[in-house]
């Protein structure tokens, strides 16, 4: 019965069906995707890590501990890595990088990709020949227009450029954009000159061992003495954990923004749905009539919808599965591994049950009135008690409903507190959007402005028409404005955050790494180039090996204790002053004092709160070879977005005067050009001093965000353009109505230019209002975000809601005129034949 | 008034010619009454399109008013519908979304008439339901729905009032109040009225019925008891 009560009405049951096949296509793809990015790092391990274990460390090491990490492996390589100014004389250009100076065959799993592929092979050569061999970053060649064959000068060292470097073994071509990198030979390092005392270097060993070798066995049997002698280490498996938990959190994401698409559609199919029962409610009551119970009924429309439901998923998943194709061009350089794409039976599998089971459960909600529909309707017509009762089953839907979206996002998250936290977020969204929805219904109804020409009056009017789909287009396309909206919002947000604090007169420029006897002659450049010296702080490196007297192994030993070992593996930049500055705040306590010849220092108050420390615990720091034991004497709350010297400790004066130490100076640069001119003086005079300009920053930033941004964009597409399928099905359902008015209308004299208005009207009413609740709920939802978590102040830019508004209200219009052209082909005589 | 001449409409169902209208031919002067009977599926209901221009005939032609319905495209018929045509429905056909008097208000809003408030006031007065016009569709009965799309059919002056079953959705009383209302409102404005209708009493207050069958015309009778019986295929 159920199959062939749909003959007549397949087309259009499967119509609405597809509001969920984008929601599961997105589920598809990204769970395909997540499985094949698995199955990929997996069989691509190593090349992760391009050895098999990598030891790294960042002070000066013993010397049996050197020997002994230079008697490991089969084939080891060794690296030094700093950031430094590089310079590109052929352009002038200047700007600060990444420098490796490396020694050995590394990589030795997986290839550097390169232009030309030879330039590795040369650069190998290099090493033992000792020539001015140079391989460039890709993103810092493009930057300065520069070209194999041209010299890049690192330090005192003019280097040629082999080699342009599209991709380093385990590293992600993002990674570049943030810093791009120029690999050196190892032994060409010291004439650079660019390691100095205080300078901050990092070195690291990669060893390739005999097949078969048990590595991780291998570290658990070193780990103590490298523990002791400060040095971390990498193996493959721990990198492809690393990588993999770090992917599966992202992919986890992208499924949740691709359900939210998802139940976009269900509400879709409940609306749908709701109207489809509508038109069928005099059939159910011929069936009651005829013997047939509620429940058969009932049964009879669910066996349809489920029937459609399993279509729509099974087309999605097949989308789905074409989608996932594409995908790793779409997160393109975020990937570290080579994604090899095939279809994941499982991820089918799954989206097919997801789409089958969420668009029954949307559909129960209309299709619960089935079971009451009276017999009498069929003598009479206007007989309405049937439907209009509450029904109590309702709220056990809703309730499954609910539970369903909480067990979904906690398969995602495995985190209850995120999980109801989606869902609540979820239902805000939904319930701020539905408000707007009614409040507009409401506001049209109350203020209906009776003096507009009739064209205006009866699109108005269809806003609040009985059966309108006025809510539903309003959530659905709204939600995927609101993605689309926050998303720009949140980029500029941030943006604007960073070119905030370039403001007034703040430093835009930070020098670094000055020696106590260059400190004079930058100073000397600054003035050449009329730059001020905004702020002059000295730097001095320590470690910290005791706290309240226990040390890091003692620690490590006493759970109990809760402090992280980081504390005893980093190396504290710390400066010394008795004030606090200008991006500080006193928290606790007081600020660095002498007090009878003990230093009572200051710390960061939220990095105090991470070492589980409070005023008064002694701290002992090794002082580049000298204890010096301090006490905490205040904390401060620190902003370090701005552009300072912002250190998590600070001593007082008067007892690291006699330190190694070097120098930061912070200035401000009027413009790019004053930048670039200053920027190739300082590299040319003091090649160990580095700039960061907070132009640089900005751009990096700024590109990093596109990035970011595409991604979530192109999910946010697959909301978009559900809501426009939802608009199209929507439609296509009201067009019997439509048609009816608009038959009318036209018997009555009205033009088919006038019809077109009236549809067009509505429609763009119903895209601009979707747009801006979207848009009105994106500007909350950011505001909120620069208020509470980024204590930033909030000016949003317009320009590209204004885009966004005018891109979903126009694509509301065509999809709605090119559904609805039928009516306006009809010939008025349909309005006798519908009288039957 | 309305001439039809030579009036043929075929489809094209399954592979086959289906004749709805065979070789129609009447002609009416203004003021005339004139019912169209005959058992469903004659062909009445068609007829009555092509004279109101809401569809084309296959061949043989419509002039209304001195004007070739034709010849014209769809927005130049839906303009002579504005302007000289009334219609009343058996289910009334009101737009849901708007009150009576909005309603009345929208054939002269179309042509863009100045005071259409005024004249649709007027109207709903007339047909006793001045007190209703802020009510929807929905808050009225089926017989005051009728006397609503009674009055808009009126709203315009129309020259011509085509009436589809105007009875067939109400009660014997209703029926007489609306009947008798469509009868004098016509008499008053000079309107030809053109009926369908399966009420043999409603067609005999007219002064000239045609019956219809099989989409041929079997009878036509004058009220002055002047019958001339079938085939019928010339104007009178």
């Amino acid at each position: 019965m159920a199959w062939r009560d749909s003959r007549r009405s397949r087309q259009r049951l499967f119509l609405f069906m597809s509001s969920i096949v984008l929601g599961i296509a997105a589920l598809v793809g990204i769970n395909s995707f997540g499985d094949n990015l698995a199955r990929s790092i997996d069989e691509q391990a190593r090349e992760l890590l391009g050895a098999d274990l990598t030891l790294s460390w960042g002070k000066t090491i013993d010397r049996p501990t050197s020997q002994f990490l230079q008697t490991m492996g089969r084939a080891r390589s060794y690296e030094a890595s700093f950031a430094s100014m590089t310079f590109f004389p052929k352009m002038g250009g200047v700007r600060l990088a990444q420098i490796k100076a490396i020694d050995g065959g590394f990589p030795y799993y997986g290839n550097w990709e390169m232009q030309p592929a030879l330039a590795v092979n040369t650069f190998r050569q290099a090493q033992k020949t000792n020539r001015r061999i140079a391989l460039v970053d890709d993103a810092l060649l493009v930057q300065f227009g520069a070209a194999v064959g041209d010299s890049v000068k690192v330090g005192a060292i003019n280097f040629l450029i082999a080699g342009r470097v599209l991709k380093t073994p385990g590293q992600a071509a993002i990674a570049t954009t943030v810093a791009p990198t120029v690999f050196i030979p190892a032994k060409l390092l010291p004439k650079t000159g660019l390691v100095q005392p205080g300078s901050r270097v990092n070195y690291k060993y990669y060893y390739q061992f005999a097949v078969n070798t048990d590595v991780d066995a291998l570290v658990k049997r070193i780990d103590p003495r490298l523990d002791k002698a400060g040095i971390t280490h990498d193996t493959v498996a721990r990198r492809k954990e690393q990588t993999g938990r770090a992917f599966d959190d992202l992919t986890k994401f992208l499924n949740l923004v691709a359900f939210v698409a998802l139940l976009l559609g269900c509400v879709g199919v409940a609306s749908a749905v709701h109207l489809y029962v509508r038109e069928k409610v005099s059939a159910v009551a011929v069936l009651r009539c005829l013997g047939a119970s509620g429940r058969q009924a009932f049964l009879i429309y669910l066996i349809q919808t489920a029937g459609m439901g399993l279509m729509g998923a099974v087309l999605g998943a097949l989308l789905g599965s074409v989608v996932q194709l594409y995908l790793p061009q779409v997160f393109g350089s975020f990937l570290p591994v080579t994604v090899s794409t095939a279809i994941s039976w499982q991820a089918v599998g799954q989206g097919v049950a997801t789409g089958l089971f969420i668009a029954v459960l949307f559909a129960l909600l209309p299709l619960l009135v089935i079971r009451n529909v009276s017999p009498l309707r069929t003598l009479r017509s206007g007989y309405e008690e049937d439907t209009s009762q509450r029904d109590t089953l309702r709220w056990v839907v809703y309730a499954l409903i609910v539970l369903f979206i909480v067990g979904f996002a906690y398969w995602q998250t495995k985190n209850w507190k995120l999980a109801v936290g989606f869902t609540g977020g979820l239902a805000l969204a939904f319930g701020v959007l539905t408000g707007m929805g009614r409040l507009l219904m409401v506001l049209v109804r109350r203020f209906f402005p009776v003096s507009w020409s009739f064209v205006w009056r009866q699109s108005l009017a269809s806003l609040y028409r009985p059966q309108n789909q006025t809510l539903t287009l309003i959530i659905s396309i709204g939600l995927g404005a609101f993605l689309m909206a926050t998303l720009y919002l949140t980029q500029n947000l941030l943006l604007g955050r960073v070119a905030f604090s370039a403001s007034g007169n703040q430093p835009n420029m930070v020098l670094f790494d000055i020696q106590n006897e260059q400190q004079a002659g930058v100073k000397a450049l600054l003035a050449k180039h009329n730059l001020p010296t905004l702020q002059e702080v000295p730097v001095v490196t320590m470690r910290l090996t005791e706290i309240n007297g226990h040390t890091a192994e003692a620690i490590k030993k006493d759970t109990a204790l809760h402090i992280p070992q980081s504390a005893f593996s980093r190396e504290f930049r710390v400066t010394y002053r008795d004030s606090l500055i200008g991006s500080e705040k006193l928290a606790a306590g007081k600020a660095p004092h002498l007090d009878n010849g003990m230093p009572y220092i200051s710390l960061d108050k939220d990095y105090l709160a991470r070492l589980k420390l409070k005023l008064g615990d002694t701290l002992l720091f090794d002082v580049q070879g000298a204890p010096m034991q301090t006490i905490v004497g205040g904390m401060r709350t620190v902003d370090w977005q701005r552009v300072q010297s912002n250190f998590l400790v600070v001593f007082p004066a008067g007892v690291l005067e006699q330190a190694p130490q070097f120098r930061v100076l912070m200035t401000r640069v009027p413009d790019t050009k004053v930048s670039a001119t200053f920027q190739r003086d300082l590299v040319v005079k003091f090649p160990n001093v580095s700039a960061i300009d907070l132009g640089l920053v900005l751009k990096t930033v700024d590109e990093l965000l596109d990035k970011v941004s595409f991604v979530i964009r192109f999910m946010a597409l697959f909301s978009i353009i559900t809501g426009l399928l939802v608009l199209a099905s929507s439609v296509v359902i009201s067009r019997y109505q439509r048609m009816q008015e608009s038959v009318l209308l036209r018997t009555l004299g009205a033009s088919r230019r006038q019809i077109l208005q009236i549809n067009a009207i509505e429609y763009l009413l119903l895209g601009a209002l979707a747009a801006l609740s979207g848009i009105v709920l994106a500007l909350g939802g950011t505001w909120a975000l620069a208020r509470f978590v980024f204590e930033a102040p909030f000016s949003p830019d317009f320009t590209p809601l204004l885009i966004v508004a005018g891109t979903v209200t126009a694509l509301t219009i065509v999809i709605g005129l090119f559904n609805s052209r039928a009516v306006l082909t009809r010939p008025p005589l349909e309005v006798l034949r519908a009288e039957g | 008034m309305l001439r039809v001449e030579h009036l043929t409409k075929t489809y094209q169902s399954g592979g086959r010619t289906l004749t709805v209208l065979d070789n129609v031919t009447f002609e009416l002067q203004a003021g005339d009454t004139f019912a169209i009977v005959g058992p469903s599926g004659s062909g009445k209901t068609t007829l009555l399109g092509l004279c109101a221009g809401l569809d084309r005939a296959s061949s043989g032609s419509v002039s209304l008013n001195n004007i070739r319905l034709d010849t014209l495209g769809e927005d130049e018929r839906a303009a002579v519908r504005n302007q000289h045509v009334g219609f009343i429905f058996q289910n009334f056909q009101l737009l849901p979304t708007l009150t009576a008097l909005e309603n009345v208000m929208v054939p002269l809003e179309l042509r863009g008439a100045k005071g259409a408030g005024r004249t649709a006031k007027e109207l709903l007065d007339r047909v006793g339901l001045g007190q209703r016009g802020h009510h929807y569709p929905t808050q009225l009965s089926g017989g005051e729905q009728q006397r609503v799309s009674l009055a808009r059919a009126f709203a315009n002056r129309p020259k011509i009032l085509f009436a589809d079953e105007p009875t067939g959705n109400l009660d014997a009383d209703t029926s007489e109040t609306v009947v008798n209302l469509i009868f004098d409102l016509n008499r008053e404005a000079g309107t030809t009225l053109v009926l369908v209708t399966h009420d043999a009493e409603l067609a005999a207050r007219t002064n000239r019925t045609i019956r219809i069958r099989g989409g041929a015309v079997v009878a036509d009778t004058m009220s002055a008891a002047t019958s001339i019986t079938a085939p019928c295929q010339h104007p009178l």
